[in-house]
C-alpha cells in the first residue's frame, strides 16, 4: 500500500468520525438550546391556566388550552388512525400472506401517502372541511391527523407483523381457527410490544405536527369543550408566540417548546420501555 | 360472551379490515382528486405553463406566478441536501463498518429523538442559533450583508431535520448489504477504505441514490421550520445569503386570507397539488431505485 493511500485512508476515516460527532454534537446543542431557554421561563402558571386578556402582550396566563387540545388531538387521532390501521397491517399479513404481489402494491401505496407532505394534508383537510360544510374544530383536527399518521401507523406495525413466523399461524388453522381469529388473537399478542411502539411513535407524530392542524384546527384561547370547536395546539401556540415583538411572550414560546418536547421524549422513552417489557410474551421459535 | 357467533365474527372482522384497506389505498389517489377538483378553477384560467413560469405573486390582481416559491423551494432542499448528504453517508459508513455494535446502540436513540423533535421546536432552534450565527458571524466574515433569515437558515435547518430520515435508510442499506462480498475483497488484499470504496459503494450505489431522493422529498414538502427561519420575502434569491419564500410557507402563511381574494384559495390548492406531485414523483421514481437495488 503506497503512502498516498494510506493519507487517503486516515483522511476518510477521521471525516467519518467527524460527521458522525457532528450529528450528536447538533443534537446535544439542540436539547441543550431549547432546555435551557425553556426552564428559565416556565412556570408552574404556565402549565395550569389559560391565556387571559392581554396574554400576547405580556399579560397573564398560561397554554394550558394549548396543552390539552394537543392532548384531544393526538389522542383522538392516535385511537382513531389505530381503529382504521390496525386492521389494514393485519390484513396484510394474515389474510394477503399468500398474495405476494398485492401486498408488495400495497406497502408501495403506503409508502407513497408516506411521503407525502403534512400541508398537503392540512391542505386537502380544509377543502374536505369546506366541502362538508365543517367549521375549523377538533373533529376536522383529529380527521386531518388521522390521515397523516395513517400510513406511519401501518407501517410500523407491519414491519412487526411481517416477523410472525408462518408456522405460528399454520399451527393456529389445524387448531381450526378461522383467519381473523389468528389476526386479532395470535398476531396481535404476538407482536404487542410493536403494536404498543407504532401506536406510541405515531402520537408522537401526531402531536408534534403544526402544518396539518393549521388550517383545521384552528385557535382558541379556550379549553377544548366538544368536537365542534376549534381547538389549540402546542405547535401553533408556540407559533404564535414566537412571533409576538414582546420578549416575555417570545419566552413563553421557549417554555412551551420545552413541554411539547418534554411530551415527546417522554412518550419515545415510554415506547422503548413497554416494547421492552411485553418483549417476555413473545413466543420465541 | 359474545353478543355474536364466531362465523360472524368473522365476517364482522374481515369486513371491517377490507373497507379500512380500500380506504388507506385509495388515500393518494383521493388526495390528488381533492386537491385537483379545487385548484381546476385556477388552472381553467392560466395554462398550466404560465402559472409555473411568471414571476408576478400579486393575488389581489389576480396574479399568480409561482415560479419566485419553486425556485425557492429548490434552493433551500438542494443547499439542504448538499449538506446533509455527505454527512450521512460518511456517518452511515462509519457506524456500519467501523465502529463496534455498541456504537450503533447510542446511536439508534439520538436518531430517534431527533427525528422525533417537532418541526416548530427545529424552527425556533433555528431563530435562537442559527439565524443570530449567520447575521453576527457568517455573514460578516464572509462580507455579505445578511438579516440572518435566509436560504441559507432554511436549509440548515431543514438538513438538520432530515438527517435522521436518510441516516436510517443508508444504515439499513449499508447493514443489508452481504458480508461474503466484503471478505471476498479483503482476502484479495484491499484495505478496509479500498473494500468501502470499491465494492461497498459500489454495490449500495442504487440504494443511495434513492436515500437521497427521499430525503429530497421530504424536505422540499417540510413547511414550519422552514417559514420560520426562510425570512417570507417574495423575490427571486441571487444567493444562499438573500431570504426567499417556500410553496409550503406561501400555503401556510396565506391561509387565513384565502377565502377573501376570488381564486386565493384555488391557488393555495393548486400549490398543494404542486407539491403532492413532486412527492410522489420523487418517492415513486426512488421506489424504483430500491427495487432494482433489492434485485441485485
Amino acid at each position: 500500500m503506497t503512502r498516498s493511500q494510506k493519507i487517503e485512508e486516515k483522511f476518510f476515516k477521521l471525516l467519518m468520525i467527524l460527521a458522525t460527532y457532528f450529528i450528536l454534537a447538533i443534537l446535544a446543542v439542540i436539547i441543550y438550546s431549547i432546555f435551557e431557554k425553556g426552564f428559565k421561563s416556565i412556570s408552574w402558571e404556565m402549565l395550569t391556566q389559560v391565556p387571559h386578556g392581554g396574554y400576547y402582550y405580556g399579560k397573564s396566563g398560561g397554554i394550558l388550552n394549548a396543552i390539552l387540545g394537543s392532548l384531544a388531538l393526538a389522542f383522538g387521532a392516535t385511537l382513531l388512525a389505530f381503529v382504521i390501521g390496525m386492521p389494514v397491517a393485519l390484513y396484510l399479513n394474515v389474510f394477503l400472506i399468500r398474495h405476494k404481489k398485492v401486498i408488495s402494491v400495497i406497502r408501495f401505496l403506503l409508502d407513497l401517502v408516506w411521503g407525502i407532505p403534512s400541508i398537503v394534508y392540512g391542505a386537502f383537510g380544509f377543502s374536505l372541511m369546506i366541502f362538508f360544510g365543517l367549521q375549523t374544530s377538533l373533529l376536522a383536527g383529529i380527521l386531518t391527523v388521522t390521515l397523516f399518521i395513517l400510513p406511519i401507523m401501518i407501517r410500523s406495525m407491519d414491519e412487526i407483523l411481517c416477523t410472525v413466523p408462518i408456522g405460528l399461524q399454520e399451527a393456529a388453522y389445524s387448531l381450526g381457527s378461522n383467519k381473523s381469529e389468528i389476526a386479532f388473537k395470535i398476531f396481535t399478542r404476538q407482536s404487542i410490544s410493536g403494536i404498543i411502539t407504532a401506536v406510541l411513535l405515531s402520537f408522537g407524530r401526531g402531536i408534534g405536527d403544526a402544518a396539518a392542524v393549521l388550517f383545521t384546527a384552528g385557535y382558541t384561547d379556550h379549553l377544548p369543550n366538544g368536537l365542534l370547536e376549534p381547538v389549540a395546539t402546542l405547535p401553533l401556540s408556540i407559533f404564535f408566540q414566537l412571533s409576538s415583538p414582546v420578549p416575555e411572550v417570545q419566552n413563553r414560546a421557549y417554555a412551551s417548546a420545552l413541554v411539547l418536547t418534554l411530551i415527546i421524549l417522554i412518550v419515545s422513552l415510554f415506547s422503548r420501555g413497554l416494547g421492552k417489557r411485553y418483549h417476555k410474551t413473545k413466543i420465541n421459535f | 360472551m359474545y353478543l355474536l357467533n364466531r362465523k360472524q365474527r368473522h365476517t364482522v372482522n374481515s369486513t371491517w379490515m377490507i373497507i379500512s384497506l380500500l380506504l388507506v389505498a385509495l388515500l393518494p389517489f383521493l388526495l390528488f382528486i381533492g386537491l385537483y377538483l379545487k385548484s381546476v378553477l385556477l388552472l381553467h384560467d392560466y395554462s398550466l405553463a404560465d402559472l409555473i413560469f411568471s414571476k408576478v405573486w400579486r393575488p389581489s390582481a389576480g396574479k399568480f406566478g409561482f415560479y419566485p416559491f419553486i425556485i425557492g423551494s429548490v434552493w433551500v432542499t438542494v443547499v439542504a441536501m448538499l449538506i446533509t448528504a455527505p454527512i450521512c453517508l460518511l456517518t452511515a459508513i462509519y457506524v456500519t463498518q467501523y465502529t463496534k455494535k455498541f456504537f450503533l446502540r447510542i446511536m439508534h436513540p439520538a436518531i430517534d429523538i431527533l427525528a422525533g423533535i417537532p418541526s416548530v421546536v427545529y424552527g425556533l432552534w433555528g431563530i435562537l442559533v442559527i439565524v443570530p450565527f449567520i447575521s453576527r458571524y457568517l455573514g460578516p466574515w464572509l462580507d455579505v450583508k445578511t438579516m440572518g433569515y435566509s436560504i441559507l437558515a432554511a436549509s440548515f435547518v431543514l438538513s438538520i431535520m432530515i438527517i435522521p430520515f436518510v441516516l436510517n435508510i443508508l444504515i439499513e442499506i449499508f447493514r443489508s448489504i452481504p458480508t461474503e462480498l466484503k471478505e471476498a475483497a479483503l482476502s484479495l488484499g484491499a484495505t478496509q477504505w479500498q473494500t468501502i470504496k470499491h465494492v461497498l459503494l459500489r454495490k449500495a450505489l442504487p440504494g443511495i441514490i434513492a436515500a437521497f431522493g427521499f430525503g429530497l422529498a421530504r424536505a422540499f414538502g417540510e413547511t414550519m421550520a422552514v417559514l420560520m427561519v426562510v425570512g417570507n420575502v417574495v423575490r427571486l434569491p441571487k444567493s444562499v445569503f438573500d431570504p426567499g419564500y417556500t410553496l409550503p410557507a406561501l400555503i401556510a402563511n396565506n391561509y387565513g386570507e384565502m377565502l377573501s381574494i376570488p381564486k386565493y384559495d384555488s391557488a393555495l390548492m393548486f400549490a398543494a397539488l404542486l407539491l403532492l406531485a413532486v412527492s410522489l414523483f420523487f418517492n415513486l421514481v426512488m421506489h424504483f431505485f430500491i427495487v432494482r437495488y433489492n434485485k441485485y
